[in-house]
């Protein structure tokens, strides 16, 4: 048994043991889980995906003379200026103006919040153009002006879901091709898109959600940010495997921190043809290794990680909940899974190779004393259940 | 017989010289099999072509001596098609729609994604679907 703050003492001497998620498995076979239990302090996940649900609160500071911003445009893309004077929210799947979107199907869908977040973190130079109606402590109407993620005051990023817990696999049944937030899928089951790291993915590691709670401190695109709180659409008691891994979506996280600490390599905006822009977002958790049932769950593998596939002609637009089969992630990463006695073509919207990464960035940081480990000050909800949104006659 | 090779060439045509017969010269002429990949020739414009020849290395280059002498230059490390290397992220969705496996996992553990270019045919499938516009063409 350890403390977090017995493992943060070893990281401040600089002498504890961090290994990745995908490291530990042969590590804790070779040792056994007792003697690793005692030796491990932190095992590292990580996770580079799209994620749609993010975006970032920005303060532009104030003009002389003040402006009261009811509407508001960023490289032309529209944030929401719902807040204070001069606070806006930039959604990362928001369009740029004028963007023909499925005008002329598929779209390509080149420029939007997620673009404007990446050339943000890069520094770039970028328009804002903000509108107002007026009033006697805020009188200007109207400005345009030019600024870096350096002129403002700050630049939050504030995702209301990140990190699913387990993602599905999308083919298609129909005749046609489809364009989806899956990618790009050919008629009748010719490929399969998935999205998860697996092995590496946060909460495919802690499945119960003992560790990773509201306050665990997070390494975010670079910056050190924290879980504010469970994520839209948490629902951590849909089915699992017998070693707690659950068989669909289930948990998710809502992440926060300074996009002025980021790097632009882990913050990158996404067009799927078709479909709409999302942003792609590099995330990574520490666990830290309290005992051996925490060892263990870490040890899980692409193996015995099984993903649902899902028709998105057909029954995940029609929200029928079918499930044509499991696969594991090993069996994915081969390039070829079988559906239904008909060999598939496999390919991802997650990079592993990013993830994997991020993994040892983070296992870096830690090493180096740079990155403390923080214990969560609530923990997410293991029995909640997705509610649907019914379409309702008013009711008299 | 002199042992045939296969080689991946792009042409690039100045504004004046689209109105020449160039590939059916390398075809009479140098015995070369030709395999248009990708053509874009059009009048007033500057054009591009991406095709492989297939010859006797003194034949191809007996070809390529020929094009040279309508000012028409050529590029031997093609290029058609390009993956810039700091935006792919190594997500894996090109690899089911590049059909010859140009696009391909070079390392099962890392999952880095690598472009033979050699192996492209052009098809631009991957430019239709990498989220990260990764993949380009040069025409």
């Amino acid at each position: 048994m350890k403390t977090y703050e017995q493992i943060n003492n070893r990281i401040e001497s600089g002498k504890a043991v961090v290994l990745t998620a995908d490291e530990i498995i042969d590590y804790v076979e070779k040792k056994g889980l007792a003697a690793a239990a005692k030796e491990v302090d932190v095992v590292t996940t990580a996770t580079f995906g799209p994620m749609c649900s993010s975006g970032c609160v920005l303060n532009f500071g104030h003009s002389k003379p003040k402006i009261r911003m009811s509407e508001a445009w960023v490289q032309d893309v529209l944030v929401y200026t719902g807040l204070a004077a001069v606070d806006v929210y930039l959604g990362a799947t928001q369009l740029r103006h004028n963007d023909p979107a499925n005008m002329d199907h598929p779209g390509e869908f080149r420029y939007g919040g997620a673009h404007v977040m990446e050339d943000l973190v890069a520094g770039k130079t970028l328009q804002l153009f903000a509108l107002s109606y007026g009033t006697d402590c805020y009188p200007l109407r109207e400005i345009r002006t030019y600024f870096t993620i350096n002129d403002l005051n700050q630049a939050i990023m504030l995702n209301p879901r990140n990190c699913y817990q387990n993602y599905n696999v999308a083919v298609n049944d129909s005749d046609r091709t489809i364009y989806t937030y899956m990618g790009t899928l050919e008629p009748k089951r010719k490929n399969a898109n998935y999205c998860s790291a697996g092995q590496l993915s946060p909460l495919l590691n802690d499945p119960y959600y003992e560790t990773i709670g509201v306050g665990t401190r997070v390494w975010l695109a670079g910056a050190h940010g924290h879980v504010y709180a469970e994520g839209t659409q948490h629902a951590g008691g849909g089915s699992r495997t017998p070693e707690g891994i659950p068989k669909g979506g289930s948990g998710t996280l809502a992440l926060t921190a300074d996009m002025k600490q980021m790097s632009k390599e882990f913050v990158r905006g996404t067009s799927f043809r078709g479909y709409g822009v999302s942003l792609a977002l590099g995330v990574g958790i520490p666990i830290p290794i309290l005992n051996e049932d925490v060892l263990k769950r870490t040890c899980i593998s692409d193996r015995e990680i099984l993903a649902p596939v899902v028709d998105y002609s057909h029954d995940y637009p029609q929200n029928t909940g079918k499930v044509l089969c499991h696969v594991s992630y090993e069996q994915l990463r081969t390039g070829e899974i079988e559906v239904e006695g008909k060999k598939v073509a496999v390919g991802s919207l997650s990079s592993y190779y990013k993830a994997l990464e991020i993994a040892h960035l983070l296992a870096d940081e830690i090493k180096r004393g740079d990155f403390r480990l923080a214990e969560p000050i609530a923990y997410l909800p293991k029995d909640t259940k997705m509610r649907p949104l019914v379409a309702r006659e008013k009711p008299s | 017989m002199s042992q045939t090779v296969t080689k991946k060439l792009m042409l690039f045509f100045p504004k004046c010289e689209c109105e020449k017969p160039i590939i059916y010269h390398l075809v009479k002429d140098h015995n070369l099999i030709v395999n248009v990949f990708r053509a874009k020739v059009t009048p007033e414009e500057e054009g591009y072509l991406a095709l492989d020849v297939t010859g006797t290395e003194e034949d191809i280059q007996k070809g390529m001596d020929f094009v040279k002498t309508f000012n028409v230059s050529i590029n031997t490390t093609g290029k058609g098609i390009t993956v810039d290397e700091d935006h792919c992220t190594h997500c894996g969705h090109c690899i089911t729609h590049c059909p010859t496996g140009a696009l391909h996992i070079a390392d099962m553990a890392t999952r880095e994604v690598i472009f033979t270019e050699s192996k492209c045919i052009e098809c631009m499938g991957c430019i239709r679907v990498c989220p990260y516009n990764a993949c380009a063409s040069a025409f």
